[in-house]
């Protein structure tokens, strides 16, 4: 009798209704590699950036997909690290999550430089005084974490675990799992903060540039913490979506509410310390450069201070003041909709420290710039999402990802 | 250190732009692209899109006729010495491969094309808008390849590229200078294309170091400033004009601030090479 590929006890859907859906999103995936070709080939004159736009859509991508997968380094500093067990239930998920978020990212850099084949250069001459370099090597060796974290869920498929050396040694691998959690948080709590440090280093940049402790702009602490608060929330986000298209619970509820009152704390820790810096840089640091707080928001199409608004309100202090009330998370549309609005505040914080810092003029004769991005660029930051669905789909149907799943559907 | 380089001392490699004289004739660009082997794109009207090492900007005091007035600023690469004049220019310590590199002993500010993956991190960090990326590869007409300048590498896509002060006649000069057994380049022996070119000689080039050359005394007229001061990027251009207006749509100023008042603290840091 051959061994089923699909683990035991569980109930997937049919192969015909699993091979649908992995072309429609085959089909997504095929745009943006076409697009990835097409930049690969013809150049980044395929994009809508220009001489003032060096920074734009993909740079937006790569800082939100991070600050999104840093579920995985949180949640697994939460279980390995700070004991909390019951976390186990969604780890591997979070794991998963994060390599779809971390590989992206790299793809996209990759895509986002003029000389990809000489991408390697970031680290054969690298310069210590850049945040970019801390951000590859750290982004590098945390995906390689992440991958190994990975291996002992791939290799529980029911197919790979028969066979004794890799059914124990996937077994050893989990027991050892806390070491490659600390040195992923290590790593993490460096590559966030150099994603913040990207922007936050930039003096000649009123809007972006910010003080610091040391070598460390403010940016660099509170992109970090950013990200450990909105990390849980994507993957708790990620897991309801998967449990309403596979229509049975994966997760006790419990699981989100407590996750979600971690992210509310976070979140609300995070947005004290934001406001605390976004203040200090209105009265401060931008005068000190000669601008007031309105300079930036004003005299365009776009970058109103409603955006300052909805990052730090709306999507900000509201979210998190849900988050943290019992009330808020007991109840699931409230608990989803701040989740929801948490990673778009964070989304907004990852576009102004981005979009926004090449827009705003810096001499008085020259005007706002503005970008569109194409075609080209958008296929290749939906590819992302393609790539994961299918990594997600395969994830799901063949590896055990869920150790509740069978106890929460016991008809199944 | 080579023994070359111990018997050279440390310049600081320096221009100051007359905007009063400026005619905007746009005779700098023209010389630059001729000098620097720098290509144009078939549509030569998306100024953000397209290279130049040296641009023209014209600005006007908001007025309306008959009170207007013109002034063009002709913008090159500002050669930043940095926030704490160490040549931590803000572009240099951004660069994750360094293919950028400020040279401590001219202060001038290198591209390394072949380093450069292009990331463009540079751009983000240039406050000027000095830096120009290669988004097509570099095709000149027929014939036109014939004329290119022996002593400055073309550029490939991909990779980003700026004004280098002309750094490839510096080292013309001090070649000559050694061969002749002298440790110094005279002042008329390194002197960019665009100052060569200007016809109302608007731009002078020097060491800011030297008593002897003329932008030393220049650069510290009354009259002289420089582009965003209030940034601490440090750059050696420095502009000279008489009308305020054009100091005012120099650098950004808070309400009631007026830029006399405004004189960075940085002017008067010490350099430290």
């Amino acid at each position: 009798m051959t061994t089923p590929a699909i683990p035991e006890g569980v109930k997937r859907c049919s192969t015909g209704k699993f091979a649908l859906g992995l072309a429609v999103a085959g089909a997504v995936l095929l745009w943006g590699v076409y697009a990835m070709f097409l930049v690969w080939y013809k150049g980044l004159n395929q994009t809508g950036m220009d001489n003032a736009y060096g920074f734009a859509l993909w740079i937006w991508a790569d800082l939100a997909i991070i600050a999104f997968g840093g579920g995985a380094f949180f949640s697994g500093f939460l279980t390995y690290i700070i004991g909390r067990k019951e976390l186990k239930s969604i780890i591997n998920y979070a794991v998963i999550i994060g390599v779809i978020c971390y590989s992206s990212a790299l793809l996209i850099l990759g895509l986002d430089v003029g000389q990809p084949l000489r991408g390697w250069f970031i680290f054969w001459h690298a310069n210590v005084h850049s945040m970019l370099t801390e951000v590859a090597f750290c982004l590098s060796l945390y995906l390689g974490v992440l991958v190994i974290e990975f291996i002992p869920v791939v290799l529980e498929n029911p197919k790979l675990d028969r066979f004794r050396f890799i059914h124990h040694f996937s077994h050893n691998m989990h027991e050892v799992m806390a070491v490659f959690a600390a040195t992923g948080v290590f790593l993490s709590f460096f590559h966030q903060g150099s994603l913040g440090g990207v922007a936050g280093v930039l003096y000649g940049r009123p809007f972006s540039f910010r003080e610091g402790l040391l070598i460390w702009p403010w940016t660099f602490f509170l992109f970090t913490w950013s990200a450990a608060a909105v990390g849980p929330c994507v993957t708790v986000l990620i897991t309801w979506l998967t449990e309403k298209i596979a229509g049975k619970k994966l997760v006790k509820q419990e699981i989100f509410r407590m996750l979600g009152k971690i992210s509310g704390w976070m979140l609300l820790t995070y947005m004290i310390a934001k406001i605390a810096d976004t203040w200090y840089w209105a009265a401060v640091t931008a005068p000190s450069k000669g601008f007031a707080l309105m300079d930036f928001y004003t005299n365009n199409p776009i970058y109103g201070i409603w955006i300052l608004i909805a990052e730090l309100v709306v999507c900000g202090l509201v979210p998190a003041l849900i988050l943290i009330s019992r009330k808020g998370r007991e109840n699931n549309f409230l608990l989803a909709g701040a989740m929801i609005l948490a990673v778009i505040g964070i989304g907004i914080n990852r576009w102004v420290m981005i979009l926004q810092v090449m827009a705003a003029p810096l001499l008085p004769f020259q005007d706002w710039y503005m970008y569109m991005p194409t075609w080209q660029e958008i296929a290749t930051t939906i590819l992302p999402i393609a790539y994961g669905t299918i990594l997600i789909m395969l994830a799901y149907r063949y590896l055990p990802i869920f150790p509740q799943e069978k106890e929460l559907n016991p008809g199944s | 250190m080579t023994k070359q380089e111990q018997h050279t001392s440390t310049k600081r490699y320096g221009m100051v732009i007359d905007l009063d004289r400026c005619t905007g004739c746009g005779a700098c660009m023209v010389a630059c692209y001729a000098e620097n082997n720098v290509p144009f794109s078939k549509d030569e009207s998306d100024k953000m899109l397209t290279l130049n090492w040296i641009r023209v900007f014209k600005v006007d005091n908001g007025k309306p006729f008959p009170d207007t007035e013109i002034c063009y600023i002709p913008k090159p690469c500002m050669q930043c010495d940095g926030e704490h004049m160490d040549g931590h220019s803000p572009c240099v310590s951004v660069c994750p491969a360094v293919a950028t590199d400020y040279d401590h002993l001219t202060g001038i500010v290198s591209q390394i094309y072949t380093r450069c993956f292009g990331c463009r991190y540079c751009m983000a960090a240039c406050p000027y808008h000095a830096r120009k990326f290669n988004w097509w590869d570099p095709v000149w007409p027929a014939e036109m390849e014939k004329y290119l300048n022996p002593d400055v590498s073309v550029r490939m896509r991909g990779v980003v590229e700026k004004c280098s002060f002309c750094y490839h006649r510096y080292q013309k000069a001090r070649n000559k200078a050694y061969l002749e057994g002298r440790d110094e380049v005279y002042e008329d022996e390194y002197q960019p294309a665009c100052v060569e070119a200007c016809p109302t000689k608007a731009i002078t080039f020097g060491d800011l170091l030297n008593p002897e050359h003329q932008v030393y005394k220049l650069s510290k007229s009354r009259k002289a400033f420089r582009l965003l001061e209030k940034l601490n990027t440090n750059p050696k251009v420095y502009y000279m004009t008489s009308k305020k207006w054009v100091r005012r749509k120099t650098d950004n100023y808070i309400e009631n601030e007026s830029p006399g008042e405004t004189r960075n603290s940085s002017k008067t840091q010490k350099a430290s090479h």
